[in-house]
This record gives C-alpha cells, structure tokens and sequence, in this order.
C-alpha cells in the first residue's frame, strides 16, 4: 500500500489501492481511521460507524467484486473535510445490484451466516451510493459541526 | 486480535480481544468447532476487550451457534459494549442470540 496524501485547506485527501487479500483489511481500516481523527467529537462515529462500514466495503470489495482473485486489487479513496468524511471503494469485479440484496433482519433471513454487510453500512454511514455498474461504492459520514468548523463558516 | 480460550467449570469460554472481522473468523469458529468436537457443549464468548464486529464476525456467531445447538449445546454471548450491542440491535441478532450483560452472568446455569 503506498497511499497519496494531500492537504488543502479545507480538505485531506487519502488514495490508494491494496491487494485483493482480507488479511490486510484490519490494518487498512486502523490506517485510514487514524488519518481520519478529525476531532475528538467525532472519534466515536469514526471508531464504530465508519470502521465497520469502510471494512465491509473492503470485504464486499475482495470477496464478492473481485471473488477473492489475489491478481486483482482495490482501490480506496477518503476524503476529509471538516463536515464529512467520504470513502469510495472499487473493485475490478462486473459490479451487482444493491437492491436485489435481501433484508437480512425479516426472520426467515437472521438465521443466515452472510448477508449483513450492505445493511449495516446502510443503517451506520449517512450515504451509500453505488455507480452504476455497481463495482464502486461511496460511503459518506457527515460529522457534526464543532466549534473550529463553525469558527471558518461564513457569517 | 486474539481468541483465547478457558474453562470456567462446564462452559468453555472464548475471549474476544481486538476486531472480530473478515480476517479472522475463520479462526474463532476453528477454535470453537475444536472444542465442539472434543465434547464441550456449553459455550460462552466473551466481548469485553472487542473493539469491533463487522457483518463476517457476526455471521461465524451465527453459523457457530447453530452448529452449537444441533449438537445438543448452547452458545451464549456476554460483556458486550454499548456499541457492539447497537450492531446486535440493527440486524436484529439480539433475538437470535442469549446476551448476558456480565461474564458472570453467562456462566451462570438456568
């Protein structure tokens, strides 16, 4: 993983791509979360929210997109802002439909051992959005304003 | 991350220390399929030290305590966070699954 990095004044932008391995998830998520502390406010969404999510984008990303093809890689893009922090994952795989997901809360499907993944980053980021093909998704976590973000907002 | 496993009388317990995520599952439900088939029917997984649980974590918990209860054994869960209890919550696996609040809770028998 040899990430970008780049700040501008109101934006820290974080871009890379990883071998199609899980095992590197964990540290991934641990890297972009600490590249992420924007302030202490918002260390708790970070910490469960967007960990979780950004690990089932990756996970979703390795397993379903590229079906785990150690030739394939993925790409990760964060942006952070003092209001929000966006991820996007992409795979090289042919994408799929979102909304052919089952609901795994209905009871016949809480029994299942898979299927959870699309649901908890829908229930725990404020945004998940897809690109067509459905490879790509976009998950965005709106931060709550604190006191140095309201101090640059215009009067 | 680490599973450790213990006994506490008849209940075998795991401690989750860390994420409980894709790139480990495999490893948690290895370790309780082994004491499954060494005998051990009740099962308590501790989450006081978890920091996390993705959607592949709760899956094993899934599949692990079904496997549990075909042979005749129990699979409890204790000491979760607040936040880990919201997961639990969201996907509804709070009705699928015994929570104690305590690990001493959990080992109690009914």
């Amino acid at each position: 993983m040899r990430p970008t990095e780049a700040r501008h004044e109101m934006e820290r932008q974080l871009v890379f791509e990883l071998p199609n391995d899980i095992r590197r998830i964990e540290d991934t998520v641990e890297f972009v979360v600490s590249r992420c502390m924007v302030c202490r406010e918002v260390a708790h969404k970070l910490h469960l929210n967007f960990r979780v999510s950004l690990t089932e984008a990756l996970s979703n990303a390795m397993i379903y997109g590229n079906r785990r093809d150690p030739a394939k890689r993925v790409r990760v893009e964060v942006y952070v802002r003092a209001s929000s922090v966006t991820a996007q994952v992409s795979d090289e795989g042919p994408g799929f439909d979102p909304d052919e997901v089952p609901d795994p809360t209905v009871v016949g499907n809480r029994s299942r051992s898979h299927g959870r993944g699309l649901f908890l980053m829908r229930e725990l980021m404020d945004e998940v959005r897809f690109n067509d093909s459905g490879n790509s998704v976009t998950l965005v976590l709106h931060l709550p304003e604190t006191d140095a973000a309201s101090d640059r907002a215009p009067a | 991350m680490a599973f450790s496993v213990s006994r506490e009388g008849e209940v075998t317990v795991v401690d989750v220390t860390g994420q409980l995520i894709v790139g480990n599952r495999q490893e948690l439900r290895q370790k309780v399929l082994d004491e499954l088939r060494g005998g051990a029917r009740r099962f308590l997984i501790d989450f006081t030290d978890t920091a996390y649980i993705d959607s592949s974590g709760l899956g094993v918990l899934v599949s692990l305590s079904k496997k549990i209860r075909e042979a005749g054994g129990e699979l409890r869960l204790s000491s979760l966070s607040e936040d880990l209890r919201t997961l639990f919550e969201l996907t509804k696996l709070d009705t699928l699954f015994r929570i104690a609040d305590s690990r001493q809770e959990g080992l109690e028998a009914d």
